[in-house]
């Protein structure tokens, strides 16, 4: 039990003081039980304080600290920092939280901020009395980082990671690497194409020696925690050989290969073989067969020796102290009849718009007819009224506005019409859409509820909206292609969030700790997310995020050694009865029974707890404590907090 | 109000989800009853019955758990965990005749400052009912 404690009050320039009475706090907790001294200070954060404070607790050989100031998110760290300069424990420090909590919200009642920060400043007192000094679990860490996708955000991050001396592992689960931007003709904003920038991604990953590339590579397995993650990854073969410069007798293979279905990479739109190459942008180079689709029927071995069908996939095991998780998003697929996808003919998605511009040269056709009017619908999966996907995807207002400007670059004669519910080309990508506007573009807009509709009336595609911008005029266009704007959904294959246990938001994509305090971090430790799997972005946000995640990822792998918060739960085995209650609401499997004399007890496995303490209600024995939160230090808190002066 | 005339709230916050609403409250100035006190946990799944029936022990006249629901860092299972908790509270506190209206439980995402505020004035309005109606 602490004896000499020290209570510091901040006055925060007056944010606090002008609400609370900080002479009376700091009088009345003068007299409590075990403080030693209690002091007032006009800015506890500035370095000068911060100085007196180590010198105060040097001084008075103190044994334990509470600071009334802001937010523990604002200062608890600064705080902690102190005692330990002044040769304290850190866990022997606790923070009170007097201004978001007292003097603001209760700026209308001086008399009741007072009191009830004397009870929160108590209640400090009450848990760091019983505070233990505890030291921070150190492991040996695997310096080196896997990074999941080797799309734009993958990509930047492993070269960012590489560049720092890190040994990086890029694992793309396709055969080819680039992701979506491997798809994308000339990019927003710039004049550089999909290709060109994977290419040079490409180049940047292949030259550098810290960066091992495997492409087919599914992750199948994960064990380990922070520092030290086993990773399986389970390597498809490409049934082609990997040195190939038989360029000749491959394409000969493509040509007998008899099984034609839809190419992914045009989003459907053209047929591709069971052995194919990924045109424009594969990288490596070198052409596939997908098993799914061959019939084994042995026609491309006849007339190529490099086709090798005896190929068998292969295990590798990855030894790594951090997870990169940058594995994207899939684009929404309407369903049958939503705005008439699938049901008329010339209803398509702006993916498979912009691969249709690609690929197109001469004039532009659809199904062999000219087009001339092409009506956008936008936010088709995003922002739904009655659907899951309540969030805005971000990217895709400018992608269409940039799609359609570059579209007028190649064919000429198209009138652009775009459905909107209210354009979101956010910061400088206000200047496409000024352009588009500029060009003649013609704009409307409906409400959620009163959506864009698509008919087919005698064989012509009419889109009709009631436009707001003209007073809820019924308009209508006859279009010739109608693009949906579909936004990003979630990954649907899952099996690396499950694998990781990557807790998932509401929309589904993973959840990152905080928003702005903690953006790229997860709260699997080690573990960090890029890029869209993680919520839409556009291009150059998923490489924010990713130069962001490469330097936490790095901070985790830069030393041999890493030191793991020890706020976990542990159990009392003289209480502990085995019934798996704890075992069951664990969700990271980090609790596990073993045998201790002649009965079993749970055991947990300090390096993988996550200290959340979902374990501790379900113990019918209450044979379990959560470090720093104990039945103790939590019912102190609430004697104090119940019983006012 | 008189702060003498509000009910004694204690409420179980979250680190990440739910302490940070609370917070922004009082940096949007948004006014509460100043007789809510809060203790922050890792997460709303983490609450121990014990705790909750101390609390009233202890003269707090009612206790809120501000949960992290389905934002939960933790876990989706969250949300039900902490149903879990509350439900069997309840059931306690009715063999010991303690009124469940006096334990509540509500969602509290990390902006979601003034779903708080309505929350506990609500709250701190329906104990102080409860409490002249004894």
């Amino acid at each position: 039990m602490k004896q000499k404690i020290g209570v510091y009050i901040c006055h925060c320039g007056g944010n606090i003081s002008d609400y609370v009475d900080v002479d009376k706090v700091k009088d009345v907790l003068a007299k409590e039980d075990g403080v030693y001294v209690s002091k007032t200070t006009i800015f506890a954060c500035a370095d000068s304080n911060q100085k007196e404070m180590v010198a105060d607790i040097k001084a008075n050989e103190l044994d334990a600290v509470v600071v009334a100031s802001c937010s523990p998110k604002l200062h608890q760290i600064t705080f902690q920092a102190v005692t330990e300069r002044a040769g304290l424990n850190k866990y022997n420090y606790v923070h009170a939280n007097i201004r978001e909590q007292v003097s603001w919200p209760h700026s209308d009642n001086k008399i009741g901020a007072t009191e009830k920060a004397i009870q929160i400043v108590r209640s400090s007192v009450a848990k760091v009395r019983l505070s233990q000094a505890i030291e921070p679990i150190e492991i040996d860490t695997q310096q080196a980082v896997l990074v999941l996708g080797a799309g734009i955000a993958g990509m930047k991050a492993a070269i960012s990671l590489a560049k720092m001396g890190t040994q990086v592992y890029l694992a793309e689960r396709e055969h080819f690497i680039g992701g979506r931007i491997a798809h994308w003709d000339v990019l927003c904003g710039t004049e550089e194409t999909g290709k060109e920038l994977v290419t040079r991604l490409y180049t940047d990953v292949i030259a550098n020696k810290n960066i091992t590339l495997y492409t087919g590579a599914e992750m199948v397995s994960s064990g380990g925690s922070k520092g030290n993650f086993n990773v399986q990854l389970k390597l498809k073969p490409r049934y082609v050989a990997d040195v190939c410069d038989d360029k000749e007798n491959i394409k000969k293979a493509i040509e007998v290969c008899p099984v034609e279905v839809p190419d992914e990479f045009n989003f459907g739109i053209t047929k591709r073989k069971a052995i194919y190459h990924n045109f424009p942008s594969e990288y490596p180079q070198a052409a596939v067969i997908n098993m799914d689709d061959c019939t084994r029927c042995g026609e491309c071995e006849k007339v190529c020796d490099k086709i090798d069908l005896s190929q068998k996939e292969e295990t590798v095991e990855v030894k790594v102290g951090s997870v990169l998780v940058a594995t994207g998003f899939d684009s929404y697929t309407p369903g049958e009849g939503e705005f008439g996808y699938q049901a008329i003919d010339n209803v398509i998605t702006l993916s498979q718009y912009k691969r249709l511009l690609a690929i197109s040269n001469g004039e532009l056709k659809w199904n062999g007819k000219k087009i001339e009017n092409v009506a956008y619908i936008y936010c088709v999966g995003s922002r739904q009224v009655e659907g899951e996907n309540k969030y805005c995807s971000r990217y895709c207002c400018t992608a269409t506005i940039n799609t359609a400007l570059r579209s007028n670059d190649k064919f000429k004669n198209l009138n652009h019409f775009h459905f909107t519910r209210g354009m979101r080309t956010y910061g400088k990508q206000e200047v496409f859409y000024h352009e588009a506007s500029k060009q003649g573009h013609v704009f409307f807009q409906s409400y959620g509820d009163d959506p864009t509709k698509v008919e087919n009336k005698n064989g012509k595609t009419i889109v009709k909206i009631n436009d707001i911008l003209t007073n809820r005029k019924e308009l209508e266009v006859e279009a010739d292609l109608v693009v949906l704007v579909t936004g990003m959904v979630p990954r649907a294959h899952n099996t690396i969030g499950d694998i990781l246990k990557i807790p998932k938001g509401r929309d589904k994509f993973y959840n990152e700790i905080h928003m702005k305090l903690r953006p790229v971090e997860t709260v699997i430790d080690g573990v960090t997310i890029a890029g869209a799997c993680q919520g839409p972005k556009n291009i150059v946000e998923s490489i924010n995020s990713a130069l962001s995640a490469s330097i936490k990822s790095y901070s985790f792998v830069s030393s041999d050694k890493l030191s793991v918060e020890p706020i976990v739960a542990k159990i009392d085995e003289n209480l502990c009865q085995y019934c798996d209650a704890c075992t069951t609401a664990c969700p990271f499997d980090a609790i596990s029974k073993v045998k201790s004399g002649s009965k079993d007890v749970a055991l947990i496995n300090h390096t993988v707890c996550k200290g959340c303490g979902m374990c501790l209600p379900v113990c019918p024995t209450n044979a379990i404590q959560l470090i720093t939160f104990s039945d103790d230090e939590v019912e102190n808190m609430i004697n104090v907090l119940a019983n006012e002066l | 109000m008189n702060s003498k005339l509000n009910a004694r709230i204690l409420v179980f916050s979250t680190d990440k989800i739910s302490d940070p609403a609370i917070d922004m409250a009082g940096l949007l100035k948004l006014h509460y009853p100043p007789k809510v006190y809060t203790i922050p946990l890792p997460c709303s799944s983490a609450v121990k019955t014990k705790w909750i029936l101390h609390a009233f022990e202890q003269g707090f006249d009612g206790v809120f758990i501000a949960a992290d629901g389905s934002d939960c860092p933790y876990g989706e299972s969250c949300t039900e965990k902490t149903g879990d908790i509350v439900k069997r509270t309840h059931d306690i506190m009715k063999e010991k005749n303690i009124d469940p209206m006096r334990l509540k439980m509500a969602a509290i995402c990390s902006v979601c400052s003034e779903s708080f505020v309505k929350q506990v004035k609500s709250f701190d309005e329906a104990l102080i009912k409860n409490k002249n109606a004894e």
